[in-house]
Protein backbone atom coordinates (compact mmCIF):
# COMPACT_ATOMS: atom_id res chain seq x y z
CA UNK A 1 0.00 0.00 0.00
CA UNK A 2 2.90 2.33 0.69
CA UNK A 3 4.51 1.71 -2.61
CA UNK A 4 4.96 4.82 -4.63
CA UNK A 5 5.68 4.55 -8.29
CA UNK A 6 7.50 7.72 -9.15
CA UNK A 7 7.18 9.57 -12.41
CA UNK A 8 10.36 7.94 -13.60
CA UNK A 9 8.83 4.53 -13.06
CA UNK A 10 11.15 3.52 -10.23
CA UNK A 11 9.40 2.13 -7.20
CA UNK A 12 10.17 3.67 -3.83
CA UNK A 13 8.66 3.13 -0.44
CA UNK A 14 6.41 5.93 0.72
CA UNK A 15 7.25 5.38 4.37
CA UNK A 16 11.00 5.69 4.03
CA UNK A 17 12.43 9.01 5.20
CA UNK A 18 14.22 11.63 3.11
CA UNK A 19 14.86 9.40 0.18
CA UNK A 20 17.90 9.72 -2.00
CA UNK A 21 16.74 10.58 -5.48
CA UNK A 22 18.60 11.22 -8.65
CA UNK A 23 19.92 14.77 -8.84
CA UNK A 24 17.90 15.30 -12.01
CA UNK A 25 14.69 14.71 -10.08
CA UNK A 26 15.77 17.00 -7.26
CA UNK A 27 16.81 19.76 -9.62
CA UNK A 28 13.44 19.85 -11.34
CA UNK A 29 11.33 19.60 -8.18
CA UNK A 30 10.04 23.02 -7.13
CA UNK A 31 8.56 21.46 -4.02
CA UNK A 32 9.86 18.17 -2.61
CA UNK A 33 7.64 16.50 -0.03
CA UNK A 34 9.23 13.75 2.02
CA UNK A 35 7.92 11.55 4.79
CA UNK A 36 5.07 13.94 5.51
CA UNK A 37 2.59 13.02 8.24
CA UNK A 38 -0.35 15.21 9.12
CA UNK A 39 -2.67 15.04 12.10
CA UNK A 40 -6.11 16.48 12.79
CA UNK A 41 -5.80 16.05 16.55
CA UNK A 42 -5.36 12.30 17.02
CA UNK A 43 -6.46 11.48 13.52
CA UNK A 44 -3.58 10.87 11.11
CA UNK A 45 -4.77 12.23 7.78
CA UNK A 46 -1.56 11.99 5.76
CA UNK A 47 0.85 9.08 6.11
CA UNK A 48 4.42 9.23 4.86
CA UNK A 49 3.71 11.30 1.77
CA UNK A 50 6.56 11.50 -0.73
CA UNK A 51 5.84 13.65 -3.75
CA UNK A 52 7.64 16.15 -5.97
CA UNK A 53 5.96 19.12 -7.59
CA UNK A 54 8.15 19.55 -10.68
CA UNK A 55 9.02 23.12 -11.65
CA UNK A 56 6.56 24.69 -14.11
CA UNK A 57 4.47 21.60 -14.37
CA UNK A 58 0.94 20.82 -13.31
CA UNK A 59 0.57 18.08 -10.73
CA UNK A 60 -2.94 16.69 -10.57
CA UNK A 61 -4.15 15.12 -7.34
CA UNK A 62 -7.00 12.66 -7.51
CA UNK A 63 -8.61 10.26 -5.08
CA UNK A 64 -11.86 9.67 -3.23
CA UNK A 65 -13.21 12.24 -0.76
CA UNK A 66 -11.30 12.29 2.51
CA UNK A 67 -8.15 10.74 1.07
CA UNK A 68 -5.97 13.72 1.98
CA UNK A 69 -5.63 15.72 -1.25
CA UNK A 70 -6.98 18.99 0.10
CA UNK A 71 -5.17 18.40 3.39
CA UNK A 72 -1.91 18.26 1.48
CA UNK A 73 -2.65 21.59 -0.22
CA UNK A 74 -3.39 23.09 3.20
CA UNK A 75 0.01 21.87 4.38
CA UNK A 76 1.84 23.39 1.42
CA UNK A 77 0.97 26.97 2.45
CA UNK A 78 0.64 26.14 6.18
CA UNK A 79 -2.99 27.11 6.25
CA UNK A 80 -3.47 24.43 8.90
CA UNK A 81 -1.57 26.68 11.33
CA UNK A 82 -4.75 28.71 11.59
CA UNK A 83 -6.48 25.81 13.34
CA UNK A 84 -5.58 24.44 16.77
CA UNK A 85 -4.76 20.75 17.09
CA UNK A 86 -3.52 20.35 13.52
CA UNK A 87 0.12 19.55 12.93
CA UNK A 88 2.44 18.28 10.24
CA UNK A 89 5.73 16.42 10.57
CA UNK A 90 8.28 15.55 7.92
CA UNK A 91 9.74 17.68 5.18
CA UNK A 92 8.35 19.99 2.54
CA UNK A 93 11.43 21.41 0.88
CA UNK A 94 11.25 24.60 -1.15
CA UNK A 95 14.42 26.47 -2.12
CA UNK A 96 16.42 24.37 0.31
CA UNK A 97 14.18 25.29 3.21
CA UNK A 98 11.77 23.07 5.10
CA UNK A 99 8.56 25.11 5.11
CA UNK A 100 7.25 23.06 8.02
CA UNK A 101 9.92 24.55 10.32
CA UNK A 102 8.65 26.61 13.27
CA UNK A 103 10.48 29.78 12.29
CA UNK A 104 9.02 30.01 8.76
CA UNK A 105 7.34 33.36 8.03
CA UNK A 106 3.78 32.25 7.28
CA UNK A 107 2.79 35.43 5.48
CA UNK A 108 5.83 35.36 3.24
CA UNK A 109 5.18 31.67 2.57
CA UNK A 110 1.59 32.34 1.59
CA UNK A 111 2.71 34.96 -0.90
CA UNK A 112 5.03 32.36 -2.43
CA UNK A 113 2.42 29.60 -2.40
CA UNK A 114 -0.94 30.94 -3.53
CA UNK A 115 -4.22 29.10 -3.25
CA UNK A 116 -7.53 29.14 -5.11
CA UNK A 117 -10.55 27.45 -3.59
CA UNK A 118 -13.48 25.43 -4.86
CA UNK A 119 -15.98 28.27 -4.61
CA UNK A 120 -14.99 31.65 -5.99
CA UNK A 121 -14.26 33.90 -3.01
CA UNK A 122 -14.04 37.47 -4.29
CA UNK A 123 -13.80 40.15 -1.60
CA UNK A 124 -16.83 42.45 -1.44
CA UNK A 125 -14.93 45.29 -3.07
CA UNK A 126 -14.17 46.53 -6.56
CA UNK A 127 -12.47 44.35 -9.12
CA UNK A 128 -9.39 46.56 -8.93
CA UNK A 129 -9.25 46.42 -5.13
CA UNK A 130 -9.61 42.64 -5.16
CA UNK A 131 -6.27 42.43 -6.94
CA UNK A 132 -4.57 45.34 -5.18
CA UNK A 133 -5.55 44.21 -1.68
CA UNK A 134 -3.17 41.27 -1.48
CA UNK A 135 -0.36 43.10 -3.27
CA UNK A 136 -0.47 45.91 -0.71
CA UNK A 137 0.15 43.43 2.11
CA UNK A 138 3.52 42.50 0.65
CA UNK A 139 4.69 45.41 -1.44
CA UNK A 140 4.25 49.17 -1.55
CA UNK A 141 3.75 50.12 -5.16
CA UNK A 142 3.13 53.50 -6.76
CA UNK A 143 -0.30 54.07 -8.29
CA UNK A 144 1.01 53.49 -11.79
CA UNK A 145 2.96 50.36 -10.75
CA UNK A 146 -0.17 49.03 -9.05
CA UNK A 147 -2.24 49.79 -12.17
CA UNK A 148 0.29 47.83 -14.17
CA UNK A 149 0.22 44.93 -11.71
CA UNK A 150 -3.59 44.81 -11.81
CA UNK A 151 -3.61 44.78 -15.60
CA UNK A 152 -0.85 42.15 -15.71
CA UNK A 153 -2.67 39.88 -13.27
CA UNK A 154 -6.03 40.22 -14.96
CA UNK A 155 -4.44 39.65 -18.37
CA UNK A 156 -2.60 36.55 -17.17
CA UNK A 157 -5.89 35.29 -15.77
CA UNK A 158 -7.56 35.87 -19.15
CA UNK A 159 -10.01 38.29 -17.60
CA UNK A 160 -8.65 41.71 -18.59
CA UNK A 161 -10.63 42.01 -21.81
CA UNK A 162 -13.88 41.29 -20.00
CA UNK A 163 -13.40 43.68 -17.05
CA UNK A 164 -11.05 46.45 -18.17
CA UNK A 165 -13.90 48.95 -18.55
CA UNK A 166 -15.40 48.25 -15.16
CA UNK A 167 -12.50 47.87 -12.77
CA UNK A 168 -14.31 50.09 -10.26
CA UNK A 169 -17.49 48.03 -10.13
CA UNK A 170 -18.06 45.37 -7.51
CA UNK A 171 -16.48 41.96 -8.06
CA UNK A 172 -19.69 40.44 -6.74
CA UNK A 173 -21.38 41.35 -10.03
CA UNK A 174 -19.15 39.03 -12.06
CA UNK A 175 -20.30 35.60 -13.20
CA UNK A 176 -19.08 32.55 -11.33
CA UNK A 177 -16.48 31.76 -13.97
CA UNK A 178 -15.26 35.37 -14.01
CA UNK A 179 -15.14 35.43 -10.21
CA UNK A 180 -12.96 32.31 -10.21
CA UNK A 181 -10.60 33.80 -12.78
CA UNK A 182 -10.52 36.96 -10.62
CA UNK A 183 -9.45 34.79 -7.68
CA UNK A 184 -6.72 33.29 -9.83
CA UNK A 185 -5.67 36.83 -10.88
CA UNK A 186 -5.62 37.83 -7.20
CA UNK A 187 -3.43 34.83 -6.42
CA UNK A 188 -0.91 35.50 -9.16
CA UNK A 189 -0.86 39.25 -8.44
CA UNK A 190 1.56 38.67 -5.56
CA UNK A 191 3.79 36.72 -7.96
CA UNK A 192 3.85 33.41 -6.16
CA UNK A 193 6.08 30.51 -7.18
CA UNK A 194 3.52 27.82 -6.60
CA UNK A 195 -0.23 27.93 -7.19
CA UNK A 196 -2.52 25.48 -5.40
CA UNK A 197 -5.94 24.95 -6.94
CA UNK A 198 -8.48 23.10 -4.81
CA UNK A 199 -11.22 21.89 -7.17
CA UNK A 200 -11.18 25.26 -8.91
CA UNK A 201 -13.89 24.45 -11.45
CA UNK A 202 -16.29 22.26 -9.53
CA UNK A 203 -18.73 25.16 -9.18
CA UNK A 204 -18.37 26.34 -12.78
CA UNK A 205 -20.26 25.63 -16.00
CA UNK A 206 -18.44 23.65 -18.73
CA UNK A 207 -17.33 26.66 -20.77
CA UNK A 208 -15.99 28.52 -17.73
CA UNK A 209 -14.27 25.28 -16.76
CA UNK A 210 -12.56 25.09 -20.14
CA UNK A 211 -11.44 28.73 -19.80
CA UNK A 212 -9.89 28.00 -16.41
CA UNK A 213 -8.21 24.87 -17.81
CA UNK A 214 -6.84 26.89 -20.72
CA UNK A 215 -5.59 29.40 -18.16
CA UNK A 216 -3.86 26.67 -16.14
CA UNK A 217 -2.09 25.56 -19.29
CA UNK A 218 -0.97 29.15 -19.86
CA UNK A 219 0.08 29.75 -16.24
CA UNK A 220 2.34 26.73 -16.02
CA UNK A 221 4.86 28.57 -18.17
CA UNK A 222 5.61 30.73 -15.13
CA UNK A 223 4.29 28.86 -12.12
CA UNK A 224 4.42 25.45 -10.54
CA UNK A 225 0.86 24.26 -10.13
CA UNK A 226 -0.92 21.65 -8.03
CA UNK A 227 -4.58 20.98 -8.74
CA UNK A 228 -6.95 18.86 -6.71
CA UNK A 229 -9.84 17.64 -8.81
CA UNK A 230 -12.58 15.05 -8.67
CA UNK A 231 -12.91 15.22 -12.42
CA UNK A 232 -10.69 12.54 -13.93
CA UNK A 233 -10.96 14.02 -17.41
CA UNK A 234 -9.89 17.36 -16.03
CA UNK A 235 -6.81 15.82 -14.44
CA UNK A 236 -6.12 14.08 -17.75
CA UNK A 237 -6.48 17.34 -19.67
CA UNK A 238 -4.56 19.66 -17.33
CA UNK A 239 -1.93 17.72 -15.48
CA UNK A 240 1.56 16.71 -16.54
CA UNK A 241 1.85 14.25 -13.68
CA UNK A 242 -0.95 12.84 -11.58
CA UNK A 243 -0.84 11.54 -8.02
CA UNK A 244 -3.50 9.13 -6.80
CA UNK A 245 -4.26 9.43 -3.09
CA UNK A 246 -6.03 6.85 -0.99
CA UNK A 247 -6.57 6.80 2.77
CA UNK A 248 -3.93 9.45 3.38
CA UNK A 249 -1.25 7.87 1.22
CA UNK A 250 0.09 8.42 -2.26
CA UNK A 251 -0.58 5.15 -4.05
CA UNK A 252 0.86 6.07 -7.42
CA UNK A 253 2.46 9.04 -9.19
CA UNK A 254 2.94 8.92 -12.94
CA UNK A 255 2.76 11.06 -16.07
CA UNK A 256 -0.93 11.70 -16.79
CA UNK A 257 -0.94 9.74 -20.05
CA UNK A 258 0.51 6.71 -18.33
CA UNK A 259 -1.66 6.87 -15.23
CA UNK A 260 -4.86 7.09 -17.27
CA UNK A 261 -3.98 4.45 -19.87
CA UNK A 262 -1.90 1.92 -17.96
CA UNK A 263 -1.68 2.57 -14.22
CA UNK A 264 0.73 0.31 -12.38
CA UNK A 265 -1.26 -0.11 -9.18
CA UNK A 266 -4.46 -2.14 -9.08
CA UNK A 267 -6.07 0.34 -6.68
CA UNK A 268 -5.42 3.24 -9.05
CA UNK A 269 -6.98 1.28 -11.88
CA UNK A 270 -10.03 0.40 -9.82
CA UNK A 271 -10.53 4.00 -8.79
CA UNK A 272 -10.14 5.66 -12.17
CA UNK A 273 -12.33 3.11 -13.93
CA UNK A 274 -15.07 3.35 -11.32
CA UNK A 275 -14.64 -0.07 -9.73
CA UNK A 276 -13.88 1.07 -6.25
CA UNK A 277 -14.86 -0.90 -3.16
CA UNK B 1 -7.65 -11.72 -14.31
CA UNK B 2 -10.23 -11.17 -11.60
CA UNK B 3 -11.70 -7.72 -11.69
CA UNK B 4 -13.80 -5.74 -9.25
CA UNK B 5 -17.31 -4.94 -10.41
CA UNK B 6 -18.07 -1.60 -11.98
CA UNK B 7 -19.95 0.81 -9.73
CA UNK B 8 -22.08 1.76 -12.75
CA UNK B 9 -23.71 -1.59 -13.52
CA UNK B 10 -24.76 -0.67 -17.06
CA UNK B 11 -21.16 0.24 -17.94
CA UNK B 12 -19.99 -3.17 -16.72
CA UNK B 13 -22.75 -4.78 -18.76
CA UNK B 14 -21.71 -2.89 -21.87
CA UNK B 15 -18.10 -4.01 -21.48
CA UNK B 16 -19.31 -7.58 -21.07
CA UNK B 17 -21.55 -7.26 -24.12
CA UNK B 18 -18.61 -5.97 -26.16
CA UNK B 19 -16.51 -8.92 -25.05
CA UNK B 20 -19.33 -11.31 -25.95
CA UNK B 21 -19.65 -9.73 -29.40
CA UNK B 22 -15.92 -10.27 -29.98
CA UNK B 23 -15.85 -13.88 -28.82
CA UNK B 24 -18.99 -14.70 -30.85
CA UNK B 25 -17.37 -13.15 -33.86
CA UNK B 26 -14.20 -15.10 -33.12
CA UNK B 27 -16.19 -18.34 -33.02
CA UNK B 28 -17.81 -17.52 -36.36
CA UNK B 29 -14.53 -16.86 -38.18
CA UNK B 30 -12.99 -19.99 -36.65
CA UNK B 31 -15.90 -21.91 -38.10
CA UNK B 32 -15.54 -20.12 -41.45
CA UNK B 33 -11.86 -21.05 -41.73
CA UNK B 34 -12.62 -24.67 -40.79
CA UNK B 35 -15.41 -24.88 -43.38
CA UNK B 36 -13.29 -23.25 -46.09
CA UNK B 37 -10.49 -25.74 -45.44
CA UNK B 38 -12.92 -28.62 -45.51
CA UNK B 39 -14.31 -27.33 -48.80
CA UNK B 40 -10.81 -27.19 -50.31
CA UNK B 41 -9.85 -30.70 -49.19
CA UNK B 42 -13.21 -32.32 -49.99
CA UNK B 43 -14.17 -30.19 -53.00
CA UNK B 44 -17.72 -30.02 -51.64
CA UNK B 45 -19.37 -26.82 -52.93
CA UNK B 46 -22.15 -27.02 -50.29
CA UNK B 47 -19.55 -26.66 -47.54
CA UNK B 48 -17.95 -23.76 -49.41
CA UNK B 49 -21.30 -22.02 -49.60
CA UNK B 50 -21.76 -22.34 -45.84
CA UNK B 51 -18.42 -20.61 -45.28
CA UNK B 52 -19.37 -17.81 -47.67
CA UNK B 53 -22.79 -17.32 -46.12
CA UNK B 54 -21.38 -17.00 -42.59
CA UNK B 55 -19.63 -13.83 -43.66
CA UNK B 56 -22.79 -11.71 -43.47
CA UNK B 57 -23.14 -12.43 -39.73
CA UNK B 58 -19.46 -11.68 -39.17
CA UNK B 59 -19.85 -8.33 -40.91
CA UNK B 60 -22.98 -7.55 -38.90
CA UNK B 61 -21.13 -8.27 -35.65
CA UNK B 62 -18.31 -6.03 -36.81
CA UNK B 63 -20.71 -3.15 -37.40
CA UNK B 64 -22.42 -3.71 -34.03
CA UNK B 65 -19.08 -3.73 -32.23
CA UNK B 66 -17.97 -0.55 -33.97
CA UNK B 67 -21.19 1.26 -33.03
CA UNK B 68 -20.82 0.08 -29.49
CA UNK B 69 -17.21 1.24 -29.24
CA UNK B 70 -18.05 4.72 -30.57
CA UNK B 71 -20.97 4.97 -28.19
CA UNK B 72 -18.90 3.89 -25.18
CA UNK B 73 -16.06 6.26 -26.02
CA UNK B 74 -18.54 9.13 -26.23
CA UNK B 75 -20.73 8.29 -23.25
CA UNK B 76 -18.42 6.53 -20.79
CA UNK B 77 -15.11 8.27 -21.41
CA UNK B 78 -13.25 5.10 -20.48
CA UNK B 79 -9.85 5.10 -18.78
CA UNK B 80 -7.07 2.66 -17.96
CA UNK B 81 -7.93 -1.00 -18.62
CA UNK B 82 -11.45 -0.10 -19.80
CA UNK B 83 -9.99 2.29 -22.36
CA UNK B 84 -7.46 -0.29 -23.50
CA UNK B 85 -10.12 -3.00 -23.81
CA UNK B 86 -12.45 -0.78 -25.79
CA UNK B 87 -9.81 0.49 -28.20
CA UNK B 88 -8.48 -3.06 -28.59
CA UNK B 89 -12.02 -4.26 -29.33
CA UNK B 90 -12.22 -1.89 -32.27
CA UNK B 91 -8.97 -3.20 -33.73
CA UNK B 92 -9.69 -6.85 -32.91
CA UNK B 93 -13.10 -6.84 -34.57
CA UNK B 94 -11.55 -5.23 -37.65
CA UNK B 95 -8.95 -8.04 -37.75
CA UNK B 96 -11.64 -10.71 -37.26
CA UNK B 97 -13.67 -9.19 -40.07
CA UNK B 98 -10.64 -9.43 -42.37
CA UNK B 99 -10.11 -13.06 -41.35
CA UNK B 100 -13.72 -13.71 -42.31
CA UNK B 101 -13.09 -12.14 -45.71
CA UNK B 102 -10.03 -14.32 -46.30
CA UNK B 103 -11.98 -17.45 -45.35
CA UNK B 104 -14.76 -16.46 -47.71
CA UNK B 105 -12.23 -15.97 -50.50
CA UNK B 106 -10.71 -19.39 -49.78
CA UNK B 107 -14.14 -21.00 -49.93
CA UNK B 108 -14.91 -19.39 -53.29
CA UNK B 109 -11.63 -20.59 -54.75
CA UNK B 110 -12.39 -24.12 -53.53
CA UNK B 111 -15.40 -24.15 -55.88
CA UNK B 112 -13.10 -23.48 -58.85
CA UNK B 113 -10.59 -26.06 -57.59
CA UNK B 114 -13.36 -28.65 -57.44
CA UNK B 115 -13.49 -28.58 -61.25
CA UNK B 116 -9.91 -29.86 -61.55
CA UNK B 117 -8.37 -33.25 -60.95
CA UNK B 118 -5.25 -32.40 -59.02
CA UNK B 119 -2.20 -34.67 -59.52
CA UNK B 120 -0.85 -33.92 -56.06
CA UNK B 121 -2.01 -34.08 -52.44
CA UNK B 122 -3.43 -31.27 -50.29
CA UNK B 123 -1.67 -32.46 -47.17
CA UNK B 124 0.65 -29.45 -46.92
CA UNK B 125 -2.19 -26.97 -47.21
CA UNK B 126 -4.31 -28.95 -44.75
CA UNK B 127 -1.41 -28.90 -42.28
CA UNK B 128 -0.96 -25.20 -42.70
CA UNK B 129 -4.65 -24.64 -42.13
CA UNK B 130 -4.52 -26.79 -38.99
CA UNK B 131 -1.73 -24.63 -37.55
CA UNK B 132 -3.60 -21.44 -38.48
CA UNK B 133 -6.79 -22.75 -36.88
CA UNK B 134 -4.93 -23.72 -33.72
CA UNK B 135 -3.52 -20.20 -33.43
CA UNK B 136 -6.89 -18.66 -34.17
CA UNK B 137 -8.56 -20.77 -31.51
CA UNK B 138 -5.86 -19.94 -28.99
CA UNK B 139 -6.05 -16.22 -29.63
CA UNK B 140 -9.83 -16.23 -29.32
CA UNK B 141 -9.47 -18.10 -26.02
CA UNK B 142 -6.93 -15.47 -24.92
CA UNK B 143 -9.45 -12.80 -25.89
CA UNK B 144 -12.32 -14.42 -24.01
CA UNK B 145 -10.25 -15.14 -20.91
CA UNK B 146 -8.14 -11.93 -20.88
CA UNK B 147 -5.10 -14.19 -20.93
CA UNK B 148 -1.91 -12.34 -21.87
CA UNK B 149 0.21 -15.50 -21.69
CA UNK B 150 -1.91 -17.28 -24.28
CA UNK B 151 -1.76 -14.17 -26.45
CA UNK B 152 2.02 -14.21 -26.24
CA UNK B 153 2.06 -17.90 -27.16
CA UNK B 154 0.18 -17.12 -30.38
CA UNK B 155 2.45 -14.21 -31.10
CA UNK B 156 5.60 -16.30 -31.09
CA UNK B 157 4.17 -19.31 -32.92
CA UNK B 158 3.31 -17.64 -36.22
CA UNK B 159 6.80 -18.46 -37.51
CA UNK B 160 5.88 -22.12 -38.08
CA UNK B 161 2.98 -21.01 -40.29
CA UNK B 162 5.25 -18.77 -42.33
CA UNK B 163 7.70 -21.60 -42.86
CA UNK B 164 5.07 -24.04 -44.07
CA UNK B 165 3.76 -21.31 -46.36
CA UNK B 166 7.21 -20.93 -47.91
CA UNK B 167 7.44 -24.62 -48.67
CA UNK B 168 3.92 -24.69 -50.18
CA UNK B 169 4.84 -21.71 -52.33
CA UNK B 170 7.91 -23.49 -53.71
CA UNK B 171 5.99 -26.72 -54.20
CA UNK B 172 3.21 -25.05 -56.17
CA UNK B 173 5.61 -23.11 -58.40
CA UNK B 174 7.36 -26.39 -59.16
CA UNK B 175 4.04 -28.06 -60.18
CA UNK B 176 3.34 -25.15 -62.48
CA UNK B 177 6.74 -25.50 -64.10
CA UNK B 178 6.26 -29.20 -64.58
CA UNK B 179 2.92 -28.92 -66.39
CA UNK B 180 1.22 -25.76 -67.67
CA UNK B 181 -2.18 -27.39 -67.09
CA UNK B 182 -1.49 -27.05 -63.35
CA UNK B 183 -1.25 -23.27 -63.56
CA UNK B 184 -4.91 -22.43 -62.94
CA UNK B 185 -5.48 -24.68 -59.91
CA UNK B 186 -2.02 -23.94 -58.50
CA UNK B 187 -2.61 -20.20 -58.78
CA UNK B 188 -5.82 -20.59 -56.79
CA UNK B 189 -3.95 -22.74 -54.28
CA UNK B 190 -1.27 -20.07 -54.00
CA UNK B 191 -3.89 -17.47 -53.16
CA UNK B 192 -5.47 -19.86 -50.69
CA UNK B 193 -2.11 -20.42 -48.99
CA UNK B 194 -1.51 -16.68 -48.96
CA UNK B 195 -4.94 -16.13 -47.39
CA UNK B 196 -4.11 -18.64 -44.68
CA UNK B 197 -0.80 -16.92 -44.08
CA UNK B 198 -2.61 -13.56 -43.74
CA UNK B 199 -5.10 -15.10 -41.32
CA UNK B 200 -2.13 -16.22 -39.23
CA UNK B 201 -0.77 -12.67 -39.30
CA UNK B 202 -4.10 -11.24 -38.19
CA UNK B 203 -4.19 -13.76 -35.35
CA UNK B 204 -0.83 -12.41 -34.16
CA UNK B 205 -2.13 -8.85 -34.48
CA UNK B 206 -5.09 -9.79 -32.31
CA UNK B 207 -2.64 -11.38 -29.86
CA UNK B 208 -0.79 -8.05 -29.66
CA UNK B 209 -4.01 -6.14 -28.98
CA UNK B 210 -5.08 -8.64 -26.31
CA UNK B 211 -1.68 -8.45 -24.64
CA UNK B 212 -1.78 -4.66 -24.53
CA UNK B 213 -5.38 -4.53 -23.35
CA UNK B 214 -4.69 -6.94 -20.50
CA UNK B 215 -1.24 -5.79 -19.35
CA UNK B 216 -0.95 -2.20 -20.58
CA UNK B 217 2.35 -3.16 -22.19
CA UNK B 218 2.90 -3.50 -25.91
CA UNK B 219 4.72 -6.54 -27.29
CA UNK B 220 7.56 -4.48 -28.63
CA UNK B 221 10.42 -6.83 -29.31
CA UNK B 222 10.94 -8.15 -32.83
CA UNK B 223 8.44 -10.87 -33.60
CA UNK B 224 9.96 -14.05 -35.05
CA UNK B 225 8.96 -14.17 -38.72
CA UNK B 226 9.47 -16.82 -41.32
CA UNK B 227 7.72 -15.63 -44.49
CA UNK B 228 10.43 -15.44 -47.11
CA UNK B 229 8.18 -16.05 -50.14
CA UNK B 230 8.48 -12.41 -51.21
CA UNK B 231 12.11 -13.12 -52.09
CA UNK B 232 11.71 -16.70 -53.24
CA UNK B 233 13.14 -17.71 -56.59
CA UNK B 234 12.32 -21.18 -57.84
CA UNK B 235 14.37 -22.28 -60.89
CA UNK B 236 14.13 -25.26 -63.16
CA UNK B 237 17.26 -27.41 -63.28
CA UNK B 238 18.01 -25.93 -66.74
CA UNK B 239 17.89 -22.38 -65.32
CA UNK B 240 20.26 -23.35 -62.58
CA UNK B 241 22.69 -24.68 -65.17
CA UNK B 242 22.36 -21.51 -67.26
CA UNK B 243 23.05 -19.39 -64.20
Amino acid sequence: MNEVVSAGGSATMGMSAAMPRSSATLASARVAIRNLDFYYGENKALKGIALDLPERQVTGMIGPSGCGKSTLLRVLNRMYDLYPGQRATGEVMMDGENILADDVDRNALRSRVGMVFQKPTPFPMTIYENIAFGVKLHESLSKSAMDERVEWSLSRAALWGEVKDRLDSSAMGLSGGQQQRLCIARTIAVRPEVILLDEPTSALDPLSTLKVEELIDELKRDFTIAIVTHNMQQAARCADQVAFFYLGEVVEVAPAAQLFTAPKQKRTQEYITGRFG
Amino acid sequence: MSEARHIVTSYGQELQRLRTLMTEMGGMVENQVALATQAIVSGDPAVATQAVELDASVDAHDRDAEQMVIRMLALRQPLANDLRQIVAAMKITAALERIGDYAKNMARRSIVLGQYRLPFSMTGLANMSRLVQENLKLVIDALGENDADKARQVWVSDQAIDEIYNSIFRELVTYMMEDARNITPCTHLLFIAKNLERIGDHATNIAEHVHYAVTGEALTEQRPKGDGSAYAVVRLPDDVDAA
